[in-house]
């Protein structure tokens, strides 16, 4: 018996002829939280929605810590904590009637209710708000009651859809300080567009195209490949090219906008050194030297326009 | 857990104004008829010269009145049902109940509950208002009994298709529309049958099935047609939300 808390085999959903969603495999162990990257319209939703029982699979199978989704969905629900893109809040009620119901629907021991919403409430940061309307509360704490909602029955298994937009920063730092908290026990899976927030929480990361699974590895490959070989390096006198690409561990040296130099550096190699003191050895008026960040994006547009591109050439 | 989507449906209900307003407004109807009724009964009564004419206090009162709530409900079930899916899918709501530990059926039931609940109050009234008869003569109890089970027997079918048609739409104003449709077509249909008593299509008005109970008979066959009714209609609901999750 292997140790999964999600199993997802094959998933595969079709709307029509089209597939939103093909042969997507992964698995979850406890106490990691995965980070689910992709462009609007990728199926990262569809995918969310079928882990959660919402939605039949074409083809395929979900587990829940061993537990077929399809075959005894009782069962595999009780294990989920879900918070949709779109909020499920019943807006007429108050947040301590809302996280009542919410915790009763999800079995919760009677004896249990009130103590679960109070610990759901301290943990989203809730606690003053208890006898406000839904309605009346502003899209941030809106969106704490959704994920109070997620976490009431204290869930093996943890699915965010999106759960930073549309909150103010602090709040996406609460949020994400809460994420990592559930995740030291729990599994969790959080869906975004927002590449650090993905590197800030999560420890593995599944970046999703146009329903394929393009890219599912740790996070540190993705750190690494950001952190990157490369240098965006200014200079003040442009040299020549060909003068930085004789400097020892430089590999390649483009012209970057802004009339900066990047330069793409050997495997291993260290050149920063040896290029600032070219630099004040020979005037270049050296202004700025430091490591490529853009290259998270860069990595994620790769690997999604990717495939884009080869496919509208082979049409 | 029907229980507790029953429970749901109920607070919801009375979180909003709606459902206190229905219950005032239907309180005051079903009181001002009790009142006429009791008014009325000896001016008609003394005018009934021979025997046969004459009928007892409980049959003339509750005629009154539940002859009002058959047909006052028309109006009122598809107001307190139409949101019961529809408002869910425009809020997009459906997922809360679709990722608890909660099967379909569970979900559609406990819904259907929650409204024959909110409806039973209505009933509960009534019959209590009409015992009240009995301080000042002796009723007919069984009148009142009859009359309760078939008129919660007609509001539970109500609801079951009000429940259909909210479950069709993201609109509660159409599935409002629909359910009222239909339910008048159903309720009026064995009038246009009238004349031919044997006639298949009269059979399936409500009214038809009803007017044994509003007579004090409660008759198997017309019980279960309203469970038929009932179960027909839940069903397919249960197959519609179900295609939900298969098609998506």
């Amino acid at each position: 018996m292997n140790n999964f808390t999600v199993e997802a085999i094959e998933l595969t959903r079709l709307y029509g002829g089209r597939a939103a969603v093909s042969n997507v495999s992964f698995n979850l162990a406890k106490g990691q939280v995965l980070g689910f990257l992709g462009p609007n319209g990728a199926g990262k939703s569809t995918t969310m929605k079928m882990l959660t029982g919402n939605l039949a699979p074409s083809l395929g199978s979900v587990r829940i810590c061993g537990i077929d989704m399809m075959e005894n969905p009782k069962e595999a629900k009780k294990l989920i904590g879900y918070l949709p893109e779109m909020r499920p809040l019943y807006k007429e009620f108050t947040v301590d009637e809302y996280l009542t119901i919410a915790a009763r629907l999800h079995n919760v021991e009677r004896k249990q209710i009130k103590k679960s919403v109070e610990i759901a409430k301290a943990r989203c940061g809730l606690g003053h708000m208890s006898k406000r309307l839904i309605e009346n509360l502003s899209n941030g704490y809106q969106q704490r009651v959704g994920i109070a909602q997620a976490i009431i029955h204290n869930p093996m298994v943890v699915i965010l859809d999106e759960p930073t937009v549309g909150l103010d920063p602090v709040q996406i730092r609460d949020i994400r300080a809460l994420i990592k908290e559930i995740g030291q026990e729990h599994s969790v899976i959080v869906s975004t567009h927002i590449l650090p927030e993905v590197e800030m929480v999560c420890d593995h990361v599944q970046i999703i195209d146009q329903g394929k699974l393009v890219f599912n590895g740790d996070i540190d490959v993705l750190k690494r490949q950001r952190m990157g070989n490369k240098l965006l390096v200014g200079f003040s006198q442009m040299p020549a090219l060909e003068d930085v690409q004789k400097i020892k561990g430089v590999a390649e040296v483009v012209l970057a906008e802004n009339n900066m130099l990047r330069i793409r550096v050997e495997e291993g190699a260290a050149p920063q050194e040896a290029i600032v003191k070219a630099a004040v050895k020979q005037g270049w008026g050296l202004y700025q030297i430091a490591p490529d960040q853009t290259s998270l994006e860069d990595v994620f547009i790769q690997l999604t326009y990717h495939d884009a591109a080869t496919s509208e050439a082979a049409a | 857990m029907i229980i507790s989507i029953a429970r749901k449906e109920l607070k919801s209900m009375f979180a909003s104004p709606m459902g206190w307003i229905i219950l005032a407004l239907l309180m005051f109807a079903f009181g001002t008829y009790y009142l006429n009724g009791v008014n009325n009964y000896f001016e008609v009564m003394s005018g009934a010269i021979r025997p046969a004419e004459r009928y007892g206090v409980t049959q003339f009162v509750g005629q009154n009145v539940y002859g009002l709530a058959s047909f006052i409900m028309l109006f009122a079930v598809p107001l307190l049902s139409m949101r019961l899916i529809s408002e869910e899918r425009r809020n997009q709501t459906l997922p809360f109940l679709f990722s608890a530990p909660l099967s379909i059926v569970e979900i559609i039931v406990g819904k259907f509950v929650g409204l024959v609940a909110f409806l039973s109050i209505l009933i509960v009234y009534i019959g209590l208002m009409l015992s009240t008869l009995n301080i000042w003569s002796d009723i007919d109890f069984g009148y009142i009994l009859a009359n309760s089970f078939g008129l919660f027997l007609l509001l539970a079918s109500f609801s079951a298709l009000g429940l259909y048609f909210s479950s069709l739409t993201s609109q509660p104003v159409v599935a409002a529309i629909l359910t009222f449709i239909a339910l008048f077509v159903l309720m009026i249909l064995d009038r246009f049958f009238a004349g031919d008593p044997s006639s298949t299509m009269a059979q399936l008005s409500f009214m038809k099935h009803f007017q044994s109970f509003a007579g004090g008979l409660i008759d198997s066959a017309d019980i279960i047609y309203f469970l038929l009714f009932i179960i027909t209609f839940l069903i397919l609901t249960i197959r519609r939300l179900d295609a939900d999750r298969l098609r998506g």
